[in-house]
C-alpha cells in the first residue's frame, strides 16, 4: 500500500507539470568553434565564434580570450549574436603567433548555467 | 468497493499534497552533475557523486548459475529511481525494482524488490579542479518486497561516501588524459537483522526443518573509470567527431561488495561493465557488459541498461529545481 502510494504521488507529480509546460530547455552545451578547439592556424582570426545547441540568455553570456600569460586580448566585445541566439563571439585585433586561451560562460534562457574553454594556437 | 474508494482517496490526497508542496516552490534553477566544465553522467552501477532531479530506468539481465541442487536462473531487473533536490546541495531519493527471476525448468516468479529510500548531501564541490565529494545513507526497508522475488524480509541500512574527479586539470603535456574522470563509492551495508531463519515441512517426515541464513555486514566499493569524447571534442581538440559520438563517455564500471563478518568475511562479490554513455539534451542513455570477476560473482557474461531523464532540463522552472534556495 504504501509502495502504491508513493508511485501515485511520483506520477501525479510528473503529470501535474506535464500538463501546461510551455517549453522544454537544458543546459546550453557547446557544439563546435571557429578557431577549432585545439586548432593550430596560420592566419589571423577576426573573431572567435562558439556555436551551442541551446538559444543563449545575451545579458548572462560571455567569452574573453587570453594570451598564453594571461593578459586578455580580446576587443572586450563578448557577446550573443542577435541573429542567431545559439552563437556566442567576441572580436579580435590581429594576434602576434602563440597559444591564446578561449573562456566562456554561458547561460541557456531556463537559467542553466555552463562553462568551458579550450586553446587554439597561431603560428 | 472500498478497495477502489481508497484508492481513488489516495491518489486526489497525493496530487493535493504534491500541488501544494510545488506551489511553495521558489522560481529557481541549478546545475545537474556539474564541477566546472566536468559533466558527470549518471552511471548505471556506482552511486553518483552529486545530487540532482532525475529518473532513471535501468535494465539488468544476468543468468546466475545454481548452486548445489539449485538450478541456474534468468534474472531481468528493472529499478527505477527518482532523486529529487531538496536544496541544490542536498537530495532525497526513492526507488525499487520490478523483478523476474526464471528458474530453469521451473516457473517464473515475478515482483517488486523492497523500496529504497535514500537522503545525499554534496559537502564539497570544486570547479577547477573538477571534484566532487558527498556523503549519504540509504535504507532498503525489509517486507515491502515480494519474497518470492527475493526481497528480504529485514532491511539494510548503508551509509556511504561518493566522489568524482576529472582530470581537466592536468598539465597541457597531457592534454589528451584530460577527458578522464573517476567517480567512486565506499559505503557499508548493516543488516537489521543477523541472520534470517526459513521454516520448511518435509513432505515425507512431516518433520519442520529449520535453515539458518546468515546476514553479514558488507563494504561496498566500487569506480566508474571514464573517459568523455564530449569532454574531448569541447576543450581539448576538436578531432572532428559527429553525431552521436560527440556525446559520447566511454567508461568501465568496477563494483565490488566484500562481506566483513557472520561467516563471510573476505569473501568478494564484483563485476567489471564496460560500456557507453551518450548524453542527450533532456536523456541519457547507456549500456554496459557484466563480467562476473570471480565464481563467487557468477559465471555468466550479463548485460545493463540505463533510460535517464534529467528532470531540471525537462522542467526547469517546477519540478526540476530544488525545493529551497
Amino acid at each position: 500500500m504504501i509502495k502504491t502510494f508513493v508511485i501515485i504521488s511520483v506520477i501525479s507529480v510528473i503529470t501535474i507539470f506535464s500538463i501546461g509546460q510551455k517549453r522544454a530547455l537544458s543546459h546550453a552545451m557547446f557544439n563546435h568553434s571557429e578557431p577549432k578547439v585545439g586548432e593550430t592556424i596560420s592566419n589571423c582570426p577576426k573573431q572567435v565564434r562558439i556555436w551551442f545547441d541551446s538559444p543563449l540568455e545575451p545579458s548572462s553570456s560571455t567569452v574573453r580570450v587570453e594570451s598564453e600569460s594571461g593578459n586578455r586580448v580580446d576587443n572586450f566585445n563578448g557577446h550573443v549574436d542577435l541573429s542567431y541566439a545559439t552563437i556566442l563571439e567576441v572580436n579580435l585585433p590581429c594576434l602576434s603567433p602563440g597559444t591564446y586561451q578561449v573562456s566562456w560562460k554561458v547561460v541557456s534562457l531556463d537559467g542553466h548555467s555552463t562553462n568551458g574553454s579550450f586553446a587554439f594556437t597561431i603560428e | 468497493m472500498s478497495n477502489i474508494l481508497i484508492l481513488i482517496n489516495r491518489i486526489l490526497c497525493a496530487f493535493f499534497l504534491n500541488f501544494l508542496f510545488l506551489l511553495s516552490m521558489p522560481v529557481y534553477s541549478w546545475a545537474h552533475g556539474y564541477a566546472g566544465k566536468r559533466f558527470f553522467p549518471t552511471t548505471i552501477s556506482i552511486e553518483d557523486p552529486f545530487v540532482a532531479d532525475e529518473l532513471s530506468f535501468i535494465f539488468n539481465y544476468l543468468k546466475e548459475s545454481g548452486e548445489g541442487d539449485e538450478p541456474p536462473v534468468d534474472a531481468f531487473e528493472l529499478p527505477v529511481e527518482y532523486t529529487k533536490r531538496i536544496t541544490p546541495h542536498f537530495g532525497i531519493s526513492i526507488g525499487d525494482d520490478f523483478r523476474r527471476l526464471d528458474p530453469v525448468g521451473e516457473g517464473a516468479e515475478y515482483g517488486f524488490g523492497n523500496l529504497e529510500v535514500g537522503a545525499k548531501y554534496q559537502f564539497f564541490t570544486s570547479a577547477p579542479h573538477e571534484s566532487l565529494f558527498s556523503v549519504g545513507v540509504e535504507a532498503e526497508i525489509g517486507g515491502t518486497g515480494n519474497s518470492s522475488v527475493e526481497a528480504e524480509s529485514f532491511s539494510t541500512i548503508s551509509p556511504a561516501l561518493f566522489f568524482g574527479k576529472g582530470f581537466g586539470d592536468l598539465p597541457q603535456s597531457l592534454e589528451y588524459l584530460r577527458p578522464l574522470a573517476v567517480t567512486g563509492v565506499l559505503g557499508l551495508n548493516f543488516p537489521t537483522r543477523s541472520s534470517t531463519t526459513t521454516s520448511t515441512i518435509d513432505e515425507e517426515t512431516l518433520e519442520i526443518q529449520r535453515e539458518i541464513e546468515q546476514n553479514p555486514i558488507t563494504f561496498s566499493y566500487g569506480f566508474a573509470i571514464q573517459y568523455s569524447l564530449q569532454y574531448l571534442q569541447s576543450f581539448v581538440k576538436d578531432v572532428g567527431l559527429a553525431a552521436p559520438f560527440n556525446r559520447m563517455i566511454l567508461l568501465v564500471e568496477l563494483p565490488f561488495e566484500t562481506g566483513l563478518n557472520r561467516g563471510s568475511g573476505g569473501e568478494t562479490a564484483g563485476f567489471i561493465n564496460p560500456g557507453i554513455i551518450w548524453l542527450g539534451k533532456y536523456i541519457q542513455l547507456g549500456i554496459e557488459a557484466q563480467i562476473p570477476i570471480n565464481d563467487g560473482s557468477g559465471k555468466n557474461l550479463g548485460v545493463l541498461g540505463i533510460i535517464h531523464f534529467f528532470i531540471d532540463d525537462i522542467f526547469p522552472n517546477s519540478l526540476g529545481r530544488p525545493i529551497f534556495r
